[in-house]
């Protein structure tokens, strides 16, 4: 186990660039659902505004 | 192809098809990184700094794609005048602009130990960080331009001028003498690559590939409902 994160001795750059891609895409991920979310709900809520009046 | 690109078509055809893009995304990402961080073995000249290749080279397509998508989507939105060519090209931009950043970091995490430095002001880095400004600046164009139209006309110049940066990142490899590798994917030989390094990498660049269409779509959606809200509160007032 300790051999698989010493990564021959170059885990100080392979660790920290699969780290940061998978955070990055992992971020993508939740800001554009987020995003999504939020103009749905914002939608729906003006149809009901409007269906009422 | 034009008929989808009507919005309301649009939705209902991604609503369909987007959970399906959206899983093989994941299993071809669960994949890639289980194949790249646990089977491939390390490389007899870079040691295990090639398993950095696996994410490196796929953000690096995934970035240049976005941005031929993003001058297409220019294109039709200049000519055809379509609001959806626009939402296409707007929305392409921050996702490219990440794909491009994360390129840009995991080659320097490659090059500080097999090159002795993270950063070199050669012909391929250099024109790949030129990408990225060129969608920042895309992005800004958009921001900064008060009318709509005005602004989706100015950023789509900018967006298909600048992909005149596109061959010039592909063949710099060749023109100039860079310390950036050539190619070594696409070649009419075939890869030089092994096997063991190529499934990991295509594992990684279908599950790239896929991601971006995934969220590039959502977003698409994202424009197109917001773009109803507003439609919605005009009507109101």
């Amino acid at each position: 186990m300790d051999s698989f994160f010493a990564m021959g001795g170059y885990g100080a750059y392979v660790w920290p660039a699969y780290g940061v891609s998978a955070l990055g895409l992992l971020l993508a991920v939740i800001v554009t659902l987020r995003l999504y979310a939020r103009a749905k709900a914002r939608l729906a809520m003006l149809e009901g505004t409007k269906g009422r009046a | 192809m034009f008929q989808y690109a009507n919005p309301k078509r649009f939705m209902d055809l991604s609503g369909v098809l987007l959970p399906y893009v959206a899983t093989a995304a994941g299993l071809f990402l669960i994949a890639g990184f289980y194949l790249g961080l646990f089977v491939s073995p390390r490389d007899y000249q870079q040691g295990d700094t090639v398993r950095i290749m696996f994410i490196h080279v796929p953000a690096a397509w995934v970035a240049m794609m976005a941005y031929g998508m993003m001058a297409v989507a220019s294109i039709f939105s200049l000519v055809n005048r379509h609001p959806l060519a626009d939402v296409a090209a707007r929305t392409a931009a921050p996702l490219g602009a990440l794909f491009t950043t994360l390129a840009l970091i995991t080659g320097s995490l490659w090059g500080k130990p097999m090159w002795g430095t993270y950063w070199v002001w050669d012909a391929r880095l250099t024109s790949f960080l030129l990408l990225l400004f060129l969608y920042l600046g895309y992005s800004a164009l958009w921001n900064a331009i008060e009318d709509e139209v005005r602004a989706g006309r100015t950023a789509a110049i900018l967006a298909i001028v600048g992909a005149v940066n596109l061959p010039i990142i592909h063949y710099s490899v060749e023109w100039w003498t860079t310390l950036h590798q050539g190619e070594s994917i696409l070649l009419s030989g075939g890869p030089k690559i092994a096997p063991v390094f190529l499934w990991p990498l295509f594992a990684m660049a279908f599950g790239y590939t896929l991601l971006f269409f995934t969220l590039w779509t959502v977003r698409i959606r994202t424009e197109i409902l917001e773009r109803r809200a507003r439609a919605l509160q005009m009507a109101e007032h």
